[in-house]
């Protein structure tokens, strides 16, 4: 059965798109067939993040309108054989999104893919809720910070009401995922704990991602973070996000300091 | 000589009594004075069933033919007619509810058609997730209660008192019809705004020794009290 998951936040910049190609590639390599769909019509990143800038011949709009078909839209990753992607237009804006081509494309995706992640843009509106719409999982992502939290807060409450599955009286699967943690700043008490992150929001925790620079340096060179270097921090804790996903039970670890051995000798924080 | 017993005579008693009856006065066209009372059952269907219905037809020149055809239209509708008036007795025939003369006008005593007993209105809100923020829960008929918490940005707006088992982080605002009496309670209080027909506090007169402890908020005169609760 294929998923749709949605990728969301409400606050802008805190790691939807990150999440979305690391989560996709991550899901890819464990054998799913996954293709990436980048719903930030007009300000499209994640095919930078994904690498497929230069080859983007047809978009999502095309294929709303009709102009192409999803064959000729939908780029396959040169790395992963089952990892796809459905860019957006960069020419146009959200106002060229409608409900019943956002419905046939998702139905479309469903027949060929295993999962099926849609990277909101930020915000609450017809991109957002176009979004979220045909989803049946949502990834929450969060920052350790009041206003992240509020606009999550938000985001969730439209999940239960401007979601097909909601107006069906079933219930999006909602996941939070909190990313660019500090545990430094955390123990110093200058960041929201997991504690009250949960507690604010209600919803369970799939995954902790911590900050790193590993997440730029991967968006430079156009390569999901879990690709472009598996033994960091971050995308170890991509990879056990994408394995709770799946229905693994992975016992959540909260990312600590770690400091290299001269860090330590010379009293250094890690970067 | 042998007796027989004669079986006892029954005396026949004729009284007199008047009855209250609709009477229908059928104006030309028939047709369209059909329509009009297919109408008036279509509103109220079965009004006339089992009702003394007397037929009026002076306004009206009808062939004795007519007659018989209006009484069996009458009756195909449910409604049966008891007598008839306006008319000469030669153009009714046996078969024919019979003449009536010397009717008499009077009020007729409507049957309120039977309401059905109105159920009552519930008078108070439960909900059992947690109010998210951006979402305003409006329910002036009584109470809320709220098992979760209240998101910050949300609001919570009752005409009886409102219950949050959890924290409330948003704004609540009670007694909105003009209750005085009503009351705000929650496990935490990390309000916005507190308002209690229309007496509000913000989150800055609020102590800072009352958070993070369940609280209560009353009007005491028109000045909000917000108290620990144990």
């Amino acid at each position: 059965m294929a998923k749709v998951l949605v990728v969301t936040s409400g606050k802008g910049g805190v790691g939807k798109t990150t999440t979305t190609a690391a989560l996709g590639a991550a899901l890819a390599q464990s054998g799913q067939k996954v293709v990436v769909v980048d719903f930030d019509v007009g300000l499209r990143n994640l095919d930078l993040v994904m690498g497929a800038e230069r080859r983007v011949v047809f978009d999502l709009i095309n294929v709303v309108q009709g102009v192409a078909k999803l064959s000729q839209a939908l780029i396959r990753d040169k790395r992963l054989d089952n990892l796809w992607l459905l860019p957006a237009s960069q020419t146009r804006d959200k106002d060229a999104l409608t409900d019943e081509g956002i419905g046939g494309i998702i139905a479309d995706l469903r027949t060929r893919f295993d999962w099926i992640l849609c990277d909101s843009p930020a915000g609450i509106e017809r991109g957002a809720t176009l979004a979220m719409r045909y989803a049946d999982e949502a990834i929450i992502v969060t920052n350790p910070e009041v206003s992240s939290v509020r606009d999550s807060d938000r985001i969730i409450g439209m999940l239960d009401s401007k979601t097909v599955k909601a107006e069906k009286g079933e219930q999006v699967k909602k996941h939070i995922l909190i990313t660019r943690y500090d545990s430094a700043r955390a123990a110093r008490g200058e960041m929201l704990t997991i504690e009250d992150i949960l507690e604010i929001l209600a919803t369970p925790l799939l995954g902790i991602i911590p900050e790193s620079q590993d997440v730029l340096r991967a968006s430079n060179v156009g390569t999901p973070v879990t690709l472009n270097n598996a033994a960091s921090a971050p995308a170890r804790a991509y990879t056990d996000a994408s394995r709770r996903l799946m229905g693994e039970v992975i016992a959540m670890v909260v990312p600590a300091e770690r400091k290299g051995l001269m860090d330590r000798l010379l009293g250094r924080r890690a970067a | 000589m042998e007796t027989r017993a004669e079986p006892t005579r029954q005396l026949v008693r004729l009284r007199g009594r008047s009855y209250v009856a609709f009477v229908f006065c059928p104006v030309v066209p028939i047709v369209g004075w059909l329509e009009e009372i297919d109408a008036t059952l279509a509103r109220s269907p079965g009004f006339f069933f089992g009702k003394p219905v007397v037929l009026d037809l002076s306004a009206v020149e009808l062939s004795q033919s007519a007659i018989a055809h209006l009484v069996t239209s009458l009756e195909g509708r449910s409604i049966r007619v008891l007598g008839i008036e306006g008319v000469d007795a030669a153009q009714l025939t046996p078969s024919l509810p019979p003449l009536l003369t010397g009717g008499r006008h009077c009020v007729i005593q409507q049957d309120k058609p039977e309401k059905p007993e109105a159920k009552p209105k519930p008078t108070s809100l439960l909900l059992d997730s947690p109010v998210r923020s951006g979402q305003s829960i409006i329910f002036t008929d009584g109470d809320v209660t709220v098992l979760g918490s209240v998101g910050s940005g949300a609001e919570v707006v009752a005409g009886g008192s409102i219950h949050i088992y959890g924290t409330l982080r948003g704004r609540a605002m009670a007694g909105v019809n003009g209750n005085p009496a009503a009351r705000i309670y929650c496990q935490r209080i990390e309000a916005e705004l507190l308002a209690i027909d229309g007496y509000y506090q913000t989150a800055e007169e609020i102590d800072a020794s009352l958070r993070d402890r369940p609280a209560q908020a009353w009007l005491e005169g028109d000045i909000m009290k917000i108290t620990p609760l144990n």
